[in-house]
């Protein structure tokens, strides 16, 4: 269960009392009506959903009720940071990349050969 | 238990052991009864009752003994029960202590342990190889019905499930604290003595009975100038007196979860004879540590050679602790088998007490001289270079068959045990379910803790720390580097475990080239054979190899066997072990209970039952209740002898001719209140807001930004800046999440406040022709003849402060009334004291949801699914044409949206007007078309309706609207039913009764 900080609480709080709410920094465009299909297939359907680095949303549901954004790694799960709602896409410092990476494959327990095998076939 | 003292079993060695001659306490083994000591657990009470037949194996039913001492025992599994409605299968009695009155059972057998008629299935064993299930199922289809499946229905499984409710109860608990340590062997004890002394909050916990682990076992190291027992006695006596240490015995660390979350299953109640009601039979803990000391040790692995599985076979160190810890000699003849040096001491221990001990058959030519001198000082006979390469004995071993590694010549010896020590296998569950990665070690053989990822670090054994005295520096560093402070004192250790020497894979005679059982996976019976068969047949994975032969996949998760199943895969795969990969260790370490993880969320806590202020009242007038969410609503309120359908059509009537009275309180509704209230309800629903007047009500849309409808509702505007907004009953919480969503995030300027207010009024629907003189009387400060339809006023009903809104769902004349949630049975019962000779009959859920049908009012989630629009829904009208922006806006431009063949909301009338229709059957144009008949849309909403004489129900058809009085067909199993388009507005389509 992940422990995550709510900036308006300033506290890190168990995973229960929060509710994901999808990637984060999709501004709602003020001419809506006036948008191309093609942007807003863009706007509501696109998403990143990569593996690693997510920018996303989560609401502290069963506390203070704010809607506010994390920098998560989707394989570590770990943070980066969480910052209120509004603020601007925070820049990266690698420094704070590499401290959430999950361990580079040098070992291969838990890595099921097939991998090799593929590799090897081609 | 009076008088003298008990036998508790002839294998019971005097004056060995921990447990007190004194405590005996009484148990059941397949019906007969046996003493035992307190402090036992069921396999040391068995084995001092000279009993190693514990089980039979899963597929093949061949006899097994107790293997281990711990919790990685892969063959004594029992039913324990202390009555019929607590029993449990499949508990390892290795781990189980025995209570007075506990009654066990051994399974997997039939009709007895020592005569099964399913042992059949060992000598079938070619028909039992790898993948049996998948090769041999396989056809004919048919017969998997009537054959197959039950078949292995009934021989699949360990154990029988309980079959009678659990009549405990299991506990919840959080924890935080700012180290853990799992495991109470040594290296646990010395890091929670350190740890302990800095005064920080320190939990510590061991899966046994009793704290101390191997020291417990361990008759000969000595530790700070004690003997390794009196040193584990101390540290826990010093650990008690410690205010910020909580100690758990009895408790599993069971799951590793991310940001250093560690679970605990506490058995409470297990080891209890008479155990307080009141306490819980299982406390789970969910334990959140700033850092995790993993001192969870290493498990000795058995030795992969033909017809290793024989009762009376086990593992070396269980038999030392066995001797040291319970008193119990495991035969009294025992041989060993060894490729580690970890065996020797147990054959030192074992002679000592006055076993005989004919053999060590080491399979290793070069061994330490000291052990070889002590060895001959207490005249055991060491065979070097020497394989076991045979067995015999039916329900126990009685010999063995030794040859040279290289050579020829076979040697019988006569035994009553045989031990097996492998070497050491480090228990790196935990530190792996962390997501730690480890590696290889080739010296040791071992997969050791390499990089971490959580805030842990693994001590002694588990990290592959063997000597005894650096374990315990590990211990002390991890301690001090968790809690900060001064380095602690050296731990002096003289004496301690020599631990060296390991042999992985299959031993002599167990070859690619031998035809004999040599058993990797005793609970699976998982052979060296199967292994090879696998890897021929083409799995190549380690994942792969371990689901086709199931190595490593029974309730003991491979704790002895995953690191031969490898060995032998890398070999048949001619492969180093670390290219090939350890399987991924999951959560449970051990099983874990249902009810432990439940704990008390179950019955009527099992989730939240919401009721409303005049739930109790509809309890007394006999209502039916159906749940709507978690509300409990009143569906319809049966009279003698009627059942729902008549309920329901007099219901009904009632309404249509009189008056009914509903319970209207479970809609959702939030106050939106605030300068910007009615620039944020522009943005937030379909509708035009600006011009709504303040006293009027207006029926609101909302859609999500694709243009489809997600709820909607009737919206009051009581003030310029204050609207009371209404949602559907299941609708609130989502709607509220959406509102406070963009208030938020996208227009957090506006001056905007929402706040739920469901559960602070009741609200009362009181409709049909005499709705308003029933109510009248009742009212102060509403004018009545002001009110229109659609309107609202405030004032006072029966003295209480009411919004009183002229409004109706049901095509009459009628009122929602909204009083502050305490007074709403008052009122209730008010109003309907004085309807009830009027003709007034309060109404479900059921009766609401047919008038609301006959009207043509949607319900949100029933006629729409996510996919229907304002337009297809006809409710169109309800979009604000000249504005600029709302929610959804841009997503009903959509081509496809507007699109003229949409799915679109109509009513149905069936030709045979007596006919209704199944909501959800689908609607076809051609029933005689070829299979698959094209599908047009489908029933919605179907009912009888009373009122009108016929049923009425609505669908969502292709181009809809477009094809009112088209005939349909609805192809049911027995018939094709014939029905109209038609509008789906059923009932008074010029709406006089309800502007009336």
């Amino acid at each position: 269960m992940l422990l995550i900080h709510c900036p308006y609480c300033e506290k890190d709080l168990p995973e229960t009392e929060f509710h994901g709410e999808g990637e984060a920094h999709i501004e709602r465009p003020t001419n809506m009506a006036d948008i191309s299909d093609e942007a807003f297939e863009k706007f509501f359907f696109i998403r990143e959903n990569q593996k690693g680095v997510l920018f996303e949303r989560w609401r502290h549901l069963h506390g203070c009720g704010r809607f506010f954004n994390a920098v998560r790694h989707s394989v570590s799960d770990k943070f980066i940071k969480t910052y209120k709602a509004r603020q601007e896409k925070p820049k990266l410092t690698k420094k704070e990349i590499d401290a959430v990476l999950p361990p580079a494959k040098s070992t291969p327990a838990n890595e099921p050969i097939y991998a090799d095998a593929v590799k090897g076939k081609k | 238990m009076s008088g003298s003292t008990p036998n508790t079993g002839a294998n019971r060695i005097a004056g060995k052991g921990r447990l007190s001659p004194a405590k005996t306490v009484m148990f059941t083994f397949d019906g007969k009864s046996y003493n035992a000591l307190e402090g036992d657990t069921l396999a040391s009470a068995l084995l001092a009752n000279g009993i190693h037949l514990a089980g039979r194996s899963f597929k093949y039913h061949r006899p097994r003994g107790i293997l281990a001492a711990g919790s990685e025992e892969p063959n004594a599994l029992m039913d324990i029960s202390r009555d019929s409605a607590r029993r449990q299968p499949n508990i390892r009695a290795t781990v189980q202590p025995v209570f007075d009155g506990m009654i066990a059972k051994s399974q997997n057998r039939y009709p007895s342990l020592s005569f099964d008629v399913g042992a059949i299935n060992d000598g079938m064993g070619r028909f039992f190889s790898a993948g049996f299930y998948y090769k041999t199922f396989m056809w004919p289809q048919k017969a998997w019905d009537a054959v197959y499946e039950p078949f292995i229905r009934n021989a699949a499984g360990l154990g029988v499930s309980p079959d009678e409710a659990d009549p405990d109860h299991y506990a919840n608990q959080f924890a935080h604290c700012d180290v853990l340590i799992v495991g109470a062997g040594a290296t646990g004890l010395q890091a929670a003595l350190v740890a302990g002394k800095s005064g920080k909050s320190v939990i510590i916990c061991d899966e046994q009975e009793e704290m101390g682990g191997a020291l417990l076992s361990d008759a000969t190291s000595k530790i700070d100038g004690k003997s390794a027992q009196e040193w584990a006695d101390d540290a826990k006596a010093k650990l008690a007196e410690m205010k910020n240490v909580t100690i758990l015995p009895r408790t599993t660390a069971f799951g590793y979860y991310n940001h250093n979350m560690v679970t605990l299953t506490e058995l409470v109640t297990e080891h209890m004879a008479n155990p307080d009601p009141d306490l819980p039979r299982e406390r789970c803990w969910q334990v959140r540590a700033k850092k995790v000391v993993l001192a969870t040790g290493a498990i000795e692995r058995h030795i992969v050679f033909p017809d290793n599985d024989r009762p009376g076979i086990m593992m070396a160190s269980a038999a030392q602790t066995y001797l040291n810890r319970y008193g119990v000699a495991v035969g009294s003849n025992v041989a060993i088998y060894t490729s580690s040096d970890s065996a020797y001491s147990v054959a030192f221990d074992l002679k000592r007490a006055g076993i005989e001990v004919p053999a060590i058959v080491d399979m290793r030519d070069t061994i330490d001289q000291a052990l070889l001198d002590e060895a001959e000082e207490l005249k055991i006979r060491v065979l070097k270079g020497f394989a076991v390469v045979g067995t015999k004995g039916r329900l126990r071993v009685t010999e063995i068959a030794v040859q040279p590694v290289n050579g020829e010549n076979v040697e019988t010896i006569a035994v009553d045990c045989l031990l097996m020590a492998g070497g050491w296998t480090p228990s790196v569950h935990l530190f792996s379910q962390s997501r730690g990665r480890v590696k290889f070690d080739e010296a040791t053989g071992t997969f050791l803790p390499d990089i971490y990822t959580e805030e842990c670090i693994s001590v002694g054994s588990c990290n592959g720390t063997h000597d005894l005295s650096e374990a315990m520096l590990e211990a002390s560093t991890a301690a001090k580097d968790a809690v900060g402070g001064k380095a602690p004192k050296a731990v002096k250790v003289v004496n301690g475990p020599r631990m060296s020497g390991f042999h992985i894979g299959s031993a002599k005679g167990a070859g690619p080239e031998d035809f004999t059982k040599a058993f990797i996976d005793y609970q699976n019976d998982v052979t060296a054979k199967d292994i090879r068969l696998a890897v021929r047949e083409g799995f190549h994975s380690i994942e792969h190899v371990k689901r086709y032969t199931t190595t490593g996949m029974a309730s003991d998760q491979g704790k002895m066997s995953n690191m031969h199943g490898l060995a032998i895969a890398a070999e048949a795969l001619d492969k180093p072990i670390p290219e090939v990969g350890l399987t991924t260790f999951r959560s449970p370490f051990t099983p874990v209970t249902f009810g432990a993880l439940v704990g008390h969320n179950k019955g009527e806590l099992f989730d939240v039952t919401r009721k409303t202020p005049m739930h109790e009242w509809h309890v007394e007038q006999g209502a039916d209740f159906e749940d709507v969410g978690n509300w409990k609503r009143a569906w319809y309120y049966p009279q003698a002898g009627e059942d729902m359908h008549a309920a329901v059509n007099r219901e009904c009537k009632a309404i249509r001719d009189a008056a009914g009275i509903f319970d209207a309180t479970t809609l959702g509704k939030i106050e939106v209140v605030g300068p910007d209230a009615v620039k944020f309800m522009n943005m937030m629903y379909t509708n035009p807001w600006d011009k709504l007047a303040v006293g009027r009500l207006r029926y609101g849309i909302m859609c999500r930004e694709d243009g489809f409808i997600y709820d909607d509702g009737v919206v009051a505007r009581l003030a310029e800046d204050r609207f009371h907004v209404t949602t559907t009953t299941g609708g609130a919480p989502r709607v509220l999440n959406m509102m406070e969503d963009y208030l938020q995030t996208e227009f957090p300027e506006w001056k905007v406040w929402l706040t739920s207010t469901s559960e602070q009024w009741a609200v009362i629907a009181v409709q049909g022709p005499k709705a308003r003189e029933i109510v009248e009387p009742l009212l102060d400060g509403i004018d009545l003849d002001a009110m229109q339809h659609m309107s609202v006023q405030t004032g006072k009903i029966c003295g209480v402060e009411t919004r009183f809104m002229r409004m109706s769902f049901t095509g009459e004349y009628g009122f929602e009334i909204n009083v502050p949630a305490d007074y709403g049975r008052q009122v209730w019962e008010a109003i309907y004291e004085r309807g009830k000779p009027m003709g007034m009959a309060p109404y479900g859920t059921e009766a609401m949801h047919v008038l609301r049908a006959e009207k043509g009012y949607i319900i949100v989630g029933q006629d729409t699914d996510g996919t229907v629009t304002p337009h297809d829904a006809n409710v169109g009208w309800a979009i604000g044409k000249k504005k600029t922006d709302f929610v959804g806006i841009k997503g009903l431009q959509r081509p496809d949206l507007v699109a003229e063949d949409r799915r679109q909301l109509v009513g149905l009338k069936t030709m045979d007007p007596k006919i209704k229709l199944e909501e959800g059957a689908q609607v076809v144009d051609d029933p005689n078309h070829a299979v698959p008949i094209p599908m047009i849309g489908f029933v919605t909403s179907s009912y009888w309706s009373e009122c009108l004489g016929h049923s009425i129900a609505m669908a969502l058809i292709e181009n809809g609207h477009n094809r009112m009085g088209e005939t349909v067909h609805i192809p049911m199993p027995d018939e094709i039913i014939k029905a109209e388009i038609c509008s789906p507005v059923f009932y008074d389509p010029e709406g006089g009764r309800t502007n009336g």
